[in-house]
């Protein structure tokens, strides 16, 4: 054995040389909307706290929720929120031992495929409710 | 630990591009990750051409091809090159898979070829897999009984060996353990999808009288509930199973043994 300390073995590259798979974009995906979604129940929060604080502040809120930059983070949480929940579903299918075959690709395509639509159909149909 | 960059005696290199063979007409490109441990350099991608009329189809055709014409020093594992011994287990083309049952005409473009993904690189296309071995001896893949031993054989009906089936087949080559990206940041503590697979099989197997001890040692938010079914596991099998549902199997039995 030689006395010299062993240089340590590097780490083969992994995130950056393997490819991207359905069900390994929408589990990172799922991840990022699960955090998204802290920062929007929070909003939810304040916007709640606008209410009971009075009339004044809540028309503040309201103003900040009305301008564009909050109709934008408001359809993100929209999105977000469809599509944890898609996710959501789609493990609950998973733990029941059920759509682990070829069909797993479709599902996790589904996932991003049904949360899109639905939150434009949700956007759609309050827009039409408001005009 | 979640660690998007590589440290920094990791990063890999532009390495040597090889002279192409002489007088061949059919070229294929290799792009094959180099690490030598006896110099202090970084790992580096090394460029080889092969004379596709001159080598087998397969991928590990052209890497013994390449050591044979090419680069001698080009280090890798291989034995039976019939899918069977999971020796020759390295990602290739962004997947893992064996290198002997990769047929070159699969891959669009240059073959791009590395060890596989987040383990310590022994040299070249060798990782080191002393932790993978080690994890599968702690699930204790053998027979467990208490009662005493038959005269003949330990018996089992067809329809309880057909509960083997896709499970009993897994070559340990550490495909899908090195595809997983849990794995990846928790090899220290989570057993990976090929040993969650190998403890399932001895699970299910109804001459085994050790079951309830076996799902005990599972029960643990990392041995066994770092799988997040991200199903690459299954995607890149070169055998064709299903570690993602032999894990979710488990997790079920966890759950109905309580009712």
């Amino acid at each position: 054995m030689s006395d010299t300390p062993a240089r340590p073995r590097p780490l083969s590259p992994h995130l950056t040389i393997y490819r991207l798979t359905w069900t390994m974009a929408m589990s990172i995906v799922h991840r990022i909307t699960g955090s998204a979604l802290y920062f929007g129940t929070l909003l939810l929060a304040w916007w709640l706290v606008a209410a009971a604080t009075g009339a004044k502040y809540f028309d503040t809120a309201n103003a900040f929720f009305g301008s564009w930059i909050g109709q934008l983070i408001l359809l993100g949480y929209t999105w977000a929120l469809v599509h944890h929940m898609l996710g959501g579903i789609r493990h609950f299918i998973w733990d029941t031992g059920r759509g682990f075959g070829p069909e797993r690709q479709g599902l996790a395509r589904m996932t991003l495929i049904g949360s899109v639509s639905i939150s434009i159909l949700l956007w759609v149909l309050a827009l039409v409710l408001r005009s | 630990m979640v660690e998007l960059t590589l440290p920094k005696n990791s990063r890999v290199a532009e390495g040597k591009t090889w002279p192409k063979p002489e007088g061949a007409a059919n070229l294929e490109e290799l792009r094959v990750y180099r690490y030598d441990p006896d110099s202090d350099a970084n790992p580096r991608i090394d460029t080889y051409y092969v004379d596709r009329d001159d080598c087998g189809p397969m991928v590990l055709d052209a890497l013994i091809w390449i050591k044979n014409n090419v680069d001698p020093t080009l280090t890798f594992r291989r034995s039976c090159r019939e899918g069977i011994c999971g020796s020759c287990s390295m990602n290739i083309d962004g997947t893992n898979t064996l290198a002997c049952t990769c047929g070159m005409d699969e891959i669009n473009g240059t073959v791009k070829i590395y060890p596989l993904p987040h383990m310590a690189v022994v040299k070249d296309l060798v990782p080191d897999l002393t932790g993978f071995y080690a994890q599968h001896a702690s699930i204790e893949p053998w027979l467990k009984t208490t009662t005493p031993e038959p005269s003949a054989e330990w018996k089992q009906s067809h329809e309880d060996r057909e509960k083997l089936d896709g499970l009993y087949e897994c070559i340990l080559c550490a495909c899908c353990s090195a595809s997983c990206p849990s794995y990846w940041w928790n090899s220290e503590r989570f057993l990976g999808p090929a040993i969650l697979l190998q403890a399932q099989r001895w699970i299910v197997d109804s001459r085994d009288e050790a079951t309830g001890e076996r799902l005990d040692d599972l029960e643990d938010p990392f041995r066994l509930y770092r799988c997040h079914t991200i199903m690459n596991c299954a995607n890149t099998c070169p055998k064709g199973l299903n570690p993602a549902k032999a894990i979710a199997e488990i997790k079920k039995k966890l759950v109905t043994r309580q009712l």
